[in-house]
Protein backbone atom coordinates (compact mmCIF):
# COMPACT_ATOMS: atom_id res chain seq x y z
CA UNK A 1 0.00 0.00 0.00
CA UNK A 2 1.15 3.50 -0.72
CA UNK A 3 1.07 5.51 2.48
CA UNK A 4 3.03 8.69 2.60
CA UNK A 5 6.16 8.60 4.71
CA UNK A 6 4.66 11.09 7.17
CA UNK A 7 1.47 9.15 7.80
CA UNK A 8 3.46 5.94 8.24
CA UNK A 9 5.72 7.59 10.82
CA UNK A 10 2.80 9.23 12.63
CA UNK A 11 0.79 6.01 12.84
CA UNK A 12 3.79 4.00 14.05
CA UNK A 13 4.54 6.68 16.64
CA UNK A 14 0.91 6.54 17.84
CA UNK A 15 1.16 2.77 18.23
CA UNK A 16 4.41 2.95 20.18
CA UNK A 17 3.15 5.80 22.37
CA UNK A 18 -0.12 3.95 23.02
CA UNK A 19 1.66 0.77 24.07
CA UNK A 20 3.98 2.82 26.27
CA UNK A 21 0.99 4.36 28.06
CA UNK A 22 -0.42 0.85 28.54
CA UNK A 23 2.74 -0.55 30.10
CA UNK A 24 4.29 2.36 32.03
CA UNK A 25 1.82 2.25 34.97
CA UNK A 26 2.37 -1.49 35.35
CA UNK A 27 6.13 -1.00 35.28
CA UNK A 28 5.85 1.70 37.96
CA UNK A 29 3.99 -0.75 40.24
CA UNK A 30 6.69 -3.38 39.69
CA UNK A 31 9.48 -0.90 40.46
CA UNK A 32 7.68 0.46 43.53
CA UNK A 33 7.47 -3.01 45.05
CA UNK A 34 11.24 -2.67 45.59
CA UNK A 35 11.04 0.99 46.67
CA UNK A 36 12.40 1.34 50.19
CA UNK A 37 10.30 4.45 50.78
CA UNK A 38 6.92 3.72 52.37
CA UNK A 39 5.03 6.41 50.47
CA UNK A 40 6.49 5.63 47.02
CA UNK A 41 7.94 9.07 46.49
CA UNK A 42 9.33 9.31 42.98
CA UNK A 43 12.11 8.59 42.04
CA UNK A 44 12.55 5.51 44.33
CA UNK A 45 14.71 6.17 47.37
CA UNK A 46 16.43 2.80 47.44
CA UNK A 47 16.13 -0.92 46.78
CA UNK A 48 14.60 -3.34 49.29
CA UNK A 49 13.03 -6.80 49.39
CA UNK A 50 11.43 -6.09 52.75
CA UNK A 51 7.90 -5.60 51.40
CA UNK A 52 7.94 -8.91 49.50
CA UNK A 53 8.87 -10.58 52.77
CA UNK A 54 6.11 -8.75 54.63
CA UNK A 55 3.53 -9.80 52.02
CA UNK A 56 4.70 -13.41 52.23
CA UNK A 57 4.16 -13.38 56.02
CA UNK A 58 0.72 -11.76 55.93
CA UNK A 59 -1.83 -14.32 57.14
CA UNK A 60 -4.83 -12.22 56.05
CA UNK A 61 -3.41 -12.07 52.56
CA UNK A 62 -2.86 -15.82 52.40
CA UNK A 63 -6.45 -16.49 53.55
CA UNK A 64 -7.78 -14.09 50.94
CA UNK A 65 -5.76 -15.80 48.20
CA UNK A 66 -7.06 -19.23 49.24
CA UNK A 67 -10.67 -17.93 49.30
CA UNK A 68 -10.21 -16.51 45.80
CA UNK A 69 -8.83 -19.81 44.50
CA UNK A 70 -11.76 -21.74 46.00
CA UNK A 71 -14.30 -19.29 44.59
CA UNK A 72 -12.60 -19.37 41.18
CA UNK A 73 -12.48 -23.18 41.02
CA UNK A 74 -16.09 -23.54 42.15
CA UNK A 75 -17.40 -20.96 39.71
CA UNK A 76 -15.32 -22.40 36.86
CA UNK A 77 -16.59 -25.93 37.49
CA UNK A 78 -20.23 -24.77 37.39
CA UNK A 79 -19.58 -22.57 34.36
CA UNK A 80 -17.97 -25.47 32.48
CA UNK A 81 -21.02 -27.70 32.98
CA UNK A 82 -23.69 -25.07 32.31
CA UNK A 83 -21.81 -23.39 29.44
CA UNK A 84 -21.18 -26.68 27.64
CA UNK A 85 -24.80 -27.81 28.01
CA UNK A 86 -26.13 -24.51 26.71
CA UNK A 87 -23.66 -24.45 23.81
CA UNK A 88 -24.70 -27.96 22.73
CA UNK A 89 -28.37 -27.03 22.89
CA UNK A 90 -27.95 -23.82 20.87
CA UNK A 91 -25.52 -25.20 18.29
CA UNK A 92 -27.04 -28.65 17.67
CA UNK A 93 -30.78 -27.98 17.84
CA UNK A 94 -33.30 -25.59 16.36
CA UNK A 95 -36.00 -24.56 18.79
CA UNK A 96 -38.27 -21.71 19.75
CA UNK A 97 -36.46 -18.98 21.69
CA UNK A 98 -32.97 -20.09 20.62
CA UNK A 99 -31.71 -16.52 20.20
CA UNK A 100 -33.10 -15.61 23.62
CA UNK A 101 -30.93 -18.27 25.25
CA UNK A 102 -27.78 -16.57 23.92
CA UNK A 103 -29.05 -13.21 25.16
CA UNK A 104 -29.77 -14.52 28.66
CA UNK A 105 -26.27 -16.01 28.86
CA UNK A 106 -24.58 -12.75 27.83
CA UNK A 107 -26.79 -10.58 30.07
CA UNK A 108 -24.87 -11.06 33.35
CA UNK A 109 -21.72 -9.48 31.88
CA UNK A 110 -23.55 -7.00 29.65
CA UNK A 111 -25.34 -5.39 32.61
CA UNK A 112 -23.28 -3.29 35.03
CA UNK A 113 -21.78 -5.49 37.77
CA UNK A 114 -23.53 -3.53 40.47
CA UNK A 115 -26.95 -4.47 39.02
CA UNK A 116 -26.11 -8.19 39.00
CA UNK A 117 -24.59 -7.79 42.45
CA UNK A 118 -27.57 -6.23 44.19
CA UNK A 119 -30.07 -8.39 42.30
CA UNK A 120 -28.36 -11.56 43.56
CA UNK A 121 -27.75 -10.28 47.08
CA UNK A 122 -31.38 -9.19 47.30
CA UNK A 123 -32.51 -12.65 46.21
CA UNK A 124 -30.20 -14.53 48.59
CA UNK A 125 -30.92 -12.24 51.49
CA UNK A 126 -34.57 -11.26 51.38
CA UNK A 127 -36.20 -13.79 49.05
CA UNK A 128 -34.39 -17.04 49.90
CA UNK A 129 -33.09 -16.15 53.37
CA UNK A 130 -29.70 -17.74 52.62
CA UNK A 131 -26.74 -16.59 54.70
CA UNK A 132 -24.12 -14.86 52.56
CA UNK A 133 -20.81 -16.70 52.39
CA UNK A 134 -18.38 -18.44 50.06
CA UNK A 135 -21.20 -20.44 48.48
CA UNK A 136 -23.14 -17.34 47.46
CA UNK A 137 -19.93 -15.85 46.01
CA UNK A 138 -19.48 -18.99 43.89
CA UNK A 139 -23.08 -18.80 42.70
CA UNK A 140 -22.66 -15.12 41.81
CA UNK A 141 -19.40 -15.69 39.94
CA UNK A 142 -20.69 -18.74 38.08
CA UNK A 143 -23.58 -16.63 36.77
CA UNK A 144 -21.31 -14.32 34.77
CA UNK A 145 -18.65 -16.97 34.00
CA UNK A 146 -20.98 -19.23 31.98
CA UNK A 147 -20.66 -16.96 28.95
CA UNK A 148 -16.89 -17.52 28.49
CA UNK A 149 -17.25 -21.32 28.36
CA UNK A 150 -20.39 -21.02 26.25
CA UNK A 151 -18.66 -18.84 23.62
CA UNK A 152 -15.60 -21.08 23.37
CA UNK A 153 -17.55 -24.34 23.13
CA UNK A 154 -20.05 -22.83 20.68
CA UNK A 155 -17.24 -21.73 18.34
CA UNK A 156 -15.63 -25.16 18.57
CA UNK A 157 -18.87 -27.07 17.89
CA UNK A 158 -19.50 -24.86 14.87
CA UNK A 159 -16.13 -25.82 13.37
CA UNK A 160 -16.27 -29.48 14.40
CA UNK A 161 -19.30 -30.43 12.36
CA UNK A 162 -21.09 -33.74 12.82
CA UNK A 163 -19.11 -36.07 10.54
CA UNK A 164 -16.88 -37.70 13.13
CA UNK A 165 -19.70 -38.21 15.59
CA UNK A 166 -21.86 -39.76 12.90
CA UNK A 167 -19.00 -42.03 11.88
CA UNK A 168 -18.65 -43.09 15.50
CA UNK A 169 -22.35 -43.89 15.70
CA UNK A 170 -22.19 -45.83 12.42
CA UNK A 171 -19.38 -47.90 13.91
CA UNK A 172 -21.70 -48.87 16.74
CA UNK A 173 -20.76 -46.50 19.57
CA UNK A 174 -23.70 -45.35 21.65
CA UNK A 175 -24.39 -41.71 22.64
CA UNK A 176 -22.23 -41.81 25.78
CA UNK A 177 -19.31 -43.65 24.17
CA UNK A 178 -19.28 -41.22 21.26
CA UNK A 179 -19.22 -38.29 23.68
CA UNK A 180 -16.41 -39.82 25.73
CA UNK A 181 -14.18 -40.96 22.86
CA UNK A 182 -14.97 -38.51 20.05
CA UNK A 183 -16.77 -35.33 21.07
CA UNK A 184 -15.04 -34.62 24.37
CA UNK A 185 -11.45 -35.03 23.15
CA UNK A 186 -12.21 -32.67 20.27
CA UNK A 187 -13.64 -30.05 22.63
CA UNK A 188 -10.94 -30.31 25.26
CA UNK A 189 -8.86 -27.28 24.31
CA UNK A 190 -12.00 -25.14 23.95
CA UNK A 191 -13.04 -26.19 27.45
CA UNK A 192 -9.58 -25.34 28.77
CA UNK A 193 -9.62 -21.91 27.13
CA UNK A 194 -13.13 -21.17 28.38
CA UNK A 195 -12.32 -22.46 31.85
CA UNK A 196 -9.17 -20.35 32.00
CA UNK A 197 -11.10 -17.22 31.11
CA UNK A 198 -13.82 -18.07 33.61
CA UNK A 199 -11.26 -18.54 36.38
CA UNK A 200 -9.52 -15.27 35.49
CA UNK A 201 -12.85 -13.40 35.48
CA UNK A 202 -13.79 -14.81 38.86
CA UNK A 203 -10.33 -14.26 40.36
CA UNK A 204 -10.43 -10.57 39.42
CA UNK A 205 -14.06 -9.81 40.26
CA UNK A 206 -14.87 -7.35 43.01
CA UNK A 207 -18.30 -5.76 42.47
CA UNK A 208 -20.53 -8.85 42.49
CA UNK A 209 -18.28 -10.25 45.23
CA UNK A 210 -18.83 -7.21 47.44
CA UNK A 211 -22.58 -7.84 47.43
CA UNK A 212 -22.61 -11.63 47.64
CA UNK A 213 -19.84 -12.25 50.20
CA UNK A 214 -20.80 -12.33 53.86
CA UNK A 215 -18.88 -10.45 56.52
CA UNK A 216 -16.29 -13.19 57.04
CA UNK A 217 -15.51 -13.96 53.41
CA UNK A 218 -12.63 -12.01 51.89
CA UNK A 219 -11.42 -12.71 48.36
CA UNK A 220 -8.13 -11.29 47.15
CA UNK A 221 -9.68 -8.28 45.33
CA UNK A 222 -11.74 -7.47 48.44
CA UNK A 223 -8.59 -7.70 50.55
CA UNK A 224 -6.73 -5.38 48.18
CA UNK A 225 -9.59 -2.88 48.13
CA UNK A 226 -9.90 -2.87 51.93
CA UNK A 227 -6.19 -2.24 52.37
CA UNK A 228 -5.80 0.21 49.49
CA UNK A 229 -6.63 3.22 51.61
CA UNK A 230 -4.53 2.25 54.65
CA UNK A 231 -1.21 4.11 54.36
CA UNK A 232 0.74 1.62 56.47
CA UNK A 233 -0.43 -1.30 54.29
CA UNK A 234 0.54 0.46 51.04
CA UNK A 235 3.85 -1.38 50.48
CA UNK A 236 2.23 -4.80 50.94
CA UNK A 237 -0.68 -3.90 48.64
CA UNK A 238 1.87 -2.78 46.08
CA UNK A 239 3.71 -6.11 46.32
CA UNK A 240 0.43 -7.98 45.77
CA UNK A 241 -0.25 -5.79 42.74
CA UNK A 242 3.24 -6.48 41.38
CA UNK A 243 2.84 -10.21 41.97
CA UNK A 244 -0.52 -10.24 40.17
CA UNK A 245 1.03 -8.43 37.19
CA UNK A 246 3.80 -11.05 37.04
CA UNK A 247 1.29 -13.91 37.45
CA UNK A 248 -0.85 -12.65 34.56
CA UNK A 249 1.88 -13.95 32.25
CA UNK A 250 0.77 -17.53 33.04
CA UNK A 251 -2.73 -17.36 31.51
CA UNK A 252 -1.35 -15.46 28.51
CA UNK A 253 1.22 -18.18 27.95
CA UNK A 254 -1.42 -20.90 28.33
CA UNK A 255 -3.85 -19.10 26.03
CA UNK A 256 -1.12 -18.81 23.39
CA UNK A 257 -0.25 -22.48 23.76
CA UNK A 258 -3.92 -23.44 23.47
CA UNK A 259 -4.49 -21.46 20.30
CA UNK A 260 -1.07 -22.40 18.89
CA UNK A 261 -1.45 -26.10 19.65
CA UNK A 262 -4.79 -26.26 17.91
CA UNK A 263 -4.25 -27.17 14.27
CA UNK A 264 -7.78 -26.12 13.29
CA UNK A 265 -7.18 -22.45 13.99
CA UNK A 266 -4.33 -22.10 11.54
CA UNK B 1 -8.86 -49.07 20.70
CA UNK B 2 -12.03 -49.93 22.54
CA UNK B 3 -14.31 -52.62 21.33
CA UNK B 4 -17.98 -51.95 21.69
CA UNK B 5 -19.99 -54.79 23.13
CA UNK B 6 -23.48 -55.18 21.82
CA UNK B 7 -24.68 -57.83 24.24
CA UNK B 8 -27.60 -57.60 26.66
CA UNK B 9 -29.36 -54.27 26.97
CA UNK B 10 -27.72 -52.79 30.04
CA UNK B 11 -29.50 -49.80 31.60
CA UNK B 12 -26.78 -47.54 30.26
CA UNK B 13 -27.23 -48.90 26.76
CA UNK B 14 -30.99 -48.52 26.99
CA UNK B 15 -30.64 -44.94 28.16
CA UNK B 16 -28.25 -44.22 25.30
CA UNK B 17 -30.58 -45.57 22.64
CA UNK B 18 -33.55 -43.82 24.22
CA UNK B 19 -31.67 -40.53 24.06
CA UNK B 20 -30.54 -41.27 20.53
CA UNK B 21 -34.13 -41.69 19.37
CA UNK B 22 -35.64 -38.74 21.22
CA UNK B 23 -34.06 -35.45 20.17
CA UNK B 24 -36.61 -33.50 22.20
CA UNK B 25 -35.60 -35.23 25.43
CA UNK B 26 -31.92 -34.62 24.66
CA UNK B 27 -32.60 -30.94 24.09
CA UNK B 28 -34.70 -30.56 27.24
CA UNK B 29 -32.00 -32.21 29.34
CA UNK B 30 -29.31 -29.98 27.83
CA UNK B 31 -31.35 -26.83 28.41
CA UNK B 32 -32.66 -27.75 31.86
CA UNK B 33 -29.76 -26.70 34.09
CA UNK B 34 -28.58 -23.59 32.18
CA UNK B 35 -32.12 -22.26 31.87
CA UNK B 36 -32.99 -23.02 35.48
CA UNK B 37 -29.92 -21.08 36.56
CA UNK B 38 -29.87 -18.14 34.17
CA UNK B 39 -33.43 -18.09 32.91
CA UNK B 40 -35.26 -18.65 36.19
CA UNK B 41 -32.84 -17.73 38.99
CA UNK B 42 -30.98 -14.83 37.38
CA UNK B 43 -33.85 -13.25 35.48
CA UNK B 44 -35.98 -13.87 38.56
CA UNK B 45 -33.45 -11.99 40.66
CA UNK B 46 -33.51 -9.08 38.22
CA UNK B 47 -37.30 -9.05 38.25
CA UNK B 48 -37.35 -9.13 42.04
CA UNK B 49 -34.97 -6.18 42.06
CA UNK B 50 -37.27 -4.25 39.75
CA UNK B 51 -40.20 -4.97 42.05
CA UNK B 52 -38.17 -3.81 45.04
CA UNK B 53 -37.60 -0.49 43.29
CA UNK B 54 -41.32 0.20 43.75
CA UNK B 55 -41.24 -0.48 47.49
CA UNK B 56 -39.99 1.82 50.22
CA UNK B 57 -38.11 1.77 53.52
CA UNK B 58 -39.62 2.55 56.89
CA UNK B 59 -37.81 5.66 58.14
CA UNK B 60 -37.74 4.52 61.78
CA UNK B 61 -37.14 0.75 61.65
CA UNK B 62 -35.22 0.61 58.36
CA UNK B 63 -37.38 -2.34 57.25
CA UNK B 64 -38.56 -2.67 53.68
CA UNK B 65 -42.25 -1.76 53.32
CA UNK B 66 -43.75 -3.96 50.63
CA UNK B 67 -46.34 -1.50 49.30
CA UNK B 68 -46.33 -0.22 45.73
CA UNK B 69 -45.13 3.37 45.39
CA UNK B 70 -43.63 5.63 42.73
CA UNK B 71 -41.80 7.59 45.44
CA UNK B 72 -38.30 6.35 44.58
CA UNK B 73 -38.62 7.29 40.95
CA UNK B 74 -40.19 10.64 41.79
CA UNK B 75 -37.25 11.38 44.10
CA UNK B 76 -34.87 10.26 41.40
CA UNK B 77 -36.34 12.50 38.71
CA UNK B 78 -36.98 15.57 40.87
CA UNK B 79 -33.85 15.41 43.03
CA UNK B 80 -31.30 17.82 41.61
CA UNK B 81 -28.38 15.84 43.06
CA UNK B 82 -29.40 12.68 41.22
CA UNK B 83 -29.85 14.49 37.93
CA UNK B 84 -26.36 15.98 38.29
CA UNK B 85 -24.85 12.60 39.16
CA UNK B 86 -26.64 10.86 36.27
CA UNK B 87 -25.53 13.51 33.79
CA UNK B 88 -21.99 13.41 35.16
CA UNK B 89 -21.91 9.62 34.76
CA UNK B 90 -23.12 9.84 31.17
CA UNK B 91 -20.55 12.58 30.54
CA UNK B 92 -17.75 10.45 32.00
CA UNK B 93 -18.84 7.42 29.94
CA UNK B 94 -18.99 9.54 26.78
CA UNK B 95 -15.61 11.17 27.44
CA UNK B 96 -13.98 7.79 28.10
CA UNK B 97 -15.48 6.39 24.90
CA UNK B 98 -14.25 9.35 22.86
CA UNK B 99 -10.73 9.28 24.32
CA UNK B 100 -10.46 5.53 23.75
CA UNK B 101 -11.69 5.91 20.18
CA UNK B 102 -9.13 8.62 19.39
CA UNK B 103 -6.28 6.67 21.00
CA UNK B 104 -7.32 3.22 19.74
CA UNK B 105 -7.98 4.00 16.08
CA UNK B 106 -4.44 4.94 15.01
CA UNK B 107 -3.04 2.08 17.11
CA UNK B 108 -5.38 -0.45 15.53
CA UNK B 109 -4.68 0.97 12.08
CA UNK B 110 -0.92 0.70 12.49
CA UNK B 111 -1.37 -2.87 13.78
CA UNK B 112 -3.66 -3.99 10.99
CA UNK B 113 -2.19 -2.21 7.97
CA UNK B 114 1.47 -1.38 8.66
CA UNK B 115 2.82 -4.28 10.74
CA UNK B 116 4.13 -7.51 9.22
CA UNK B 117 2.05 -10.65 9.95
CA UNK B 118 4.64 -11.79 12.50
CA UNK B 119 4.68 -8.42 14.25
CA UNK B 120 0.88 -8.40 14.17
CA UNK B 121 0.72 -11.58 16.26
CA UNK B 122 2.97 -10.05 18.90
CA UNK B 123 1.13 -6.73 18.88
CA UNK B 124 -2.19 -8.48 19.53
CA UNK B 125 -0.59 -10.26 22.49
CA UNK B 126 0.81 -6.92 23.71
CA UNK B 127 -2.67 -5.40 23.61
CA UNK B 128 -4.33 -8.44 25.20
CA UNK B 129 -1.82 -8.84 28.03
CA UNK B 130 -3.07 -5.95 30.20
CA UNK B 131 -6.56 -7.47 30.05
CA UNK B 132 -5.32 -10.37 32.15
CA UNK B 133 -3.75 -8.07 34.73
CA UNK B 134 -6.18 -7.41 37.56
CA UNK B 135 -8.62 -4.53 37.21
CA UNK B 136 -7.88 -3.38 40.75
CA UNK B 137 -4.15 -3.49 40.13
CA UNK B 138 -4.47 -1.22 37.11
CA UNK B 139 -6.68 1.27 38.95
CA UNK B 140 -4.21 1.09 41.82
CA UNK B 141 -1.30 1.73 39.43
CA UNK B 142 -2.94 5.00 38.41
CA UNK B 143 -3.58 5.89 42.04
CA UNK B 144 0.18 5.59 42.60
CA UNK B 145 1.04 7.51 39.41
CA UNK B 146 -1.44 10.31 40.09
CA UNK B 147 -0.80 10.73 43.83
CA UNK B 148 0.62 14.14 44.64
CA UNK B 149 4.18 12.81 45.03
CA UNK B 150 3.84 10.16 42.30
CA UNK B 151 5.27 10.05 38.77
CA UNK B 152 2.58 12.32 37.32
CA UNK B 153 1.38 13.95 40.52
CA UNK B 154 -1.90 15.34 39.10
CA UNK B 155 -3.94 14.46 42.19
CA UNK B 156 -7.37 12.75 42.30
CA UNK B 157 -10.75 13.89 40.98
CA UNK B 158 -12.99 13.81 37.93
CA UNK B 159 -10.12 14.10 35.43
CA UNK B 160 -8.22 11.31 37.17
CA UNK B 161 -11.35 9.14 36.95
CA UNK B 162 -11.75 9.75 33.22
CA UNK B 163 -8.05 9.07 32.56
CA UNK B 164 -8.04 5.86 34.60
CA UNK B 165 -11.26 4.53 33.08
CA UNK B 166 -9.96 5.30 29.57
CA UNK B 167 -6.82 3.35 30.42
CA UNK B 168 -8.78 0.41 31.82
CA UNK B 169 -11.08 -0.05 28.83
CA UNK B 170 -8.66 0.85 26.01
CA UNK B 171 -8.06 -2.77 24.89
CA UNK B 172 -11.83 -3.28 24.56
CA UNK B 173 -11.80 -0.51 21.94
CA UNK B 174 -8.60 -1.54 20.14
CA UNK B 175 -9.56 -5.16 19.55
CA UNK B 176 -12.90 -4.71 17.70
CA UNK B 177 -11.46 -1.87 15.57
CA UNK B 178 -8.41 -3.98 14.76
CA UNK B 179 -10.67 -6.86 13.74
CA UNK B 180 -12.76 -4.48 11.62
CA UNK B 181 -9.66 -3.06 9.88
CA UNK B 182 -8.33 -6.57 9.23
CA UNK B 183 -11.52 -7.32 7.31
CA UNK B 184 -11.13 -4.11 5.26
CA UNK B 185 -9.40 -5.14 1.99
CA UNK B 186 -6.16 -3.29 1.25
CA UNK B 187 -7.23 -3.00 -2.36
CA UNK B 188 -9.88 -0.45 -1.31
CA UNK B 189 -7.19 1.77 0.16
CA UNK B 190 -5.08 1.39 -2.98
CA UNK B 191 -8.08 2.20 -5.17
CA UNK B 192 -8.79 5.34 -3.17
CA UNK B 193 -5.14 6.34 -3.56
CA UNK B 194 -5.17 5.64 -7.30
CA UNK B 195 -8.26 7.79 -7.68
CA UNK B 196 -6.35 10.66 -6.12
CA UNK B 197 -7.57 10.65 -2.50
CA UNK B 198 -5.00 11.70 0.07
CA UNK B 199 -4.72 10.17 3.53
CA UNK B 200 -7.40 12.18 5.32
CA UNK B 201 -9.89 11.89 2.46
CA UNK B 202 -9.36 8.10 2.26
CA UNK B 203 -9.96 7.87 5.97
CA UNK B 204 -13.12 9.97 5.85
CA UNK B 205 -14.76 8.38 2.80
CA UNK B 206 -13.48 4.78 2.84
CA UNK B 207 -11.95 3.61 6.10
CA UNK B 208 -14.25 5.27 8.64
CA UNK B 209 -17.62 4.32 7.07
CA UNK B 210 -16.51 0.68 6.77
CA UNK B 211 -15.07 0.38 10.29
CA UNK B 212 -17.81 2.42 11.98
CA UNK B 213 -19.74 -0.67 13.17
CA UNK B 214 -16.55 -2.05 14.75
CA UNK B 215 -15.91 1.26 16.52
CA UNK B 216 -19.50 1.27 17.81
CA UNK B 217 -19.00 -2.30 19.06
CA UNK B 218 -15.99 -1.09 21.03
CA UNK B 219 -17.96 1.87 22.35
CA UNK B 220 -20.58 -0.48 23.80
CA UNK B 221 -17.90 -1.91 26.09
CA UNK B 222 -16.27 1.39 27.03
CA UNK B 223 -19.60 3.12 27.61
CA UNK B 224 -21.27 0.36 29.59
CA UNK B 225 -18.22 -0.48 31.69
CA UNK B 226 -17.71 3.20 32.59
CA UNK B 227 -21.37 3.74 33.38
CA UNK B 228 -21.57 1.01 36.00
CA UNK B 229 -18.23 1.64 37.64
CA UNK B 230 -17.89 2.81 41.21
CA UNK B 231 -14.62 1.19 42.30
CA UNK B 232 -12.30 3.28 40.13
CA UNK B 233 -14.10 6.42 41.26
CA UNK B 234 -13.43 5.46 44.86
CA UNK B 235 -9.77 4.77 44.12
CA UNK B 236 -8.83 7.84 42.06
CA UNK B 237 -11.96 10.02 42.06
CA UNK B 238 -11.47 11.85 45.34
CA UNK B 239 -14.93 13.08 46.30
CA UNK B 240 -16.44 12.53 42.83
CA UNK B 241 -19.76 10.60 42.79
CA UNK B 242 -21.13 8.56 39.89
CA UNK B 243 -24.35 6.54 39.58
CA UNK B 244 -22.60 3.44 40.92
CA UNK B 245 -21.60 5.26 44.12
CA UNK B 246 -25.18 6.39 44.75
CA UNK B 247 -26.37 2.79 44.42
CA UNK B 248 -23.58 1.53 46.66
CA UNK B 249 -24.11 4.15 49.36
CA UNK B 250 -27.83 3.50 49.47
CA UNK B 251 -27.27 -0.18 50.11
CA UNK B 252 -24.48 0.22 52.63
CA UNK B 253 -24.62 3.40 54.66
CA UNK B 254 -28.22 4.46 53.99
CA UNK B 255 -29.63 0.90 54.10
CA UNK B 256 -32.26 1.82 51.51
CA UNK B 257 -32.40 -1.12 49.11
CA UNK B 258 -35.59 0.03 47.32
CA UNK B 259 -34.03 3.37 46.41
CA UNK B 260 -30.76 1.69 45.40
CA UNK B 261 -32.76 -0.62 43.13
CA UNK B 262 -34.49 2.37 41.56
CA UNK B 263 -31.14 4.11 40.92
CA UNK B 264 -29.70 0.89 39.47
CA UNK B 265 -32.40 0.92 36.77
CA UNK B 266 -30.88 4.16 35.41
CA UNK B 267 -27.71 2.63 33.87
CA UNK B 268 -29.74 -0.34 32.64
CA UNK B 269 -32.22 1.92 30.86
CA UNK B 270 -29.42 4.07 29.42
CA UNK B 271 -27.65 0.95 28.10
CA UNK B 272 -30.85 -0.43 26.59
CA UNK B 273 -31.47 2.90 24.83
CA UNK B 274 -27.85 2.94 23.64
CA UNK B 275 -28.08 -0.65 22.34
CA UNK B 276 -31.35 0.10 20.57
CA UNK B 277 -29.80 3.21 19.01
CA UNK B 278 -26.71 1.44 17.66
CA UNK B 279 -28.52 -1.72 16.57
CA UNK B 280 -29.02 -0.38 13.05
CA UNK B 281 -25.29 0.10 12.49
CA UNK B 282 -24.73 -3.65 12.67
CA UNK B 283 -22.44 -3.14 15.67
CA UNK B 284 -23.94 -6.04 17.59
CA UNK B 285 -22.57 -8.49 15.02
CA UNK B 286 -19.09 -7.06 15.66
CA UNK B 287 -19.03 -7.78 19.39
Amino acid sequence: MNFSRTSRTLLRAALVAGLAVVYVPLAVVLLNSFNSDRTFSWPPAGFTLRWWGAAWDSAGLRDALWTSVQAGLGATAIALVLGTMAAFAVQRYRFFGRETVSLVIVLPIALPGIVTGIALSNTFHTVLGLPLGLLTVIVGHATFCVVTVYNNVLARLRRMGLNLEEASADLGADTFTTFRLVTFPMMRSALLAGGLLAFALSFDEIIVTTFTAGAGVRTLPIWIFENLFRPNQAPVVNVVAAALILLSVIPIYLAQRLSGGDPQTH
Amino acid sequence: MTTITTTAASPRRRAASFLHRHAGVRLSLLLSAPLAWLGLAYLGALAALLVTAFWSTDVFTGDVVKVFTWANFTDLVTGEVYRTVALRSIGVAAAVTLIDLVVAFPMAFAMAKLASPRAQRWLVIAVLTPLWASYLVKAYAWRVMLSSDGVLGWGYGLTATVVTLSYLWLPYMILPIYAGLERLPNSLLDAAGDLGARGWRTFRTVVWPLTFPAAVAGSIFTFSLSLGDYITVKIVGGKTQLIGNVVYDNIGAANNLPFAAAVATVPVVIMLVYLAAVRRTGALENL
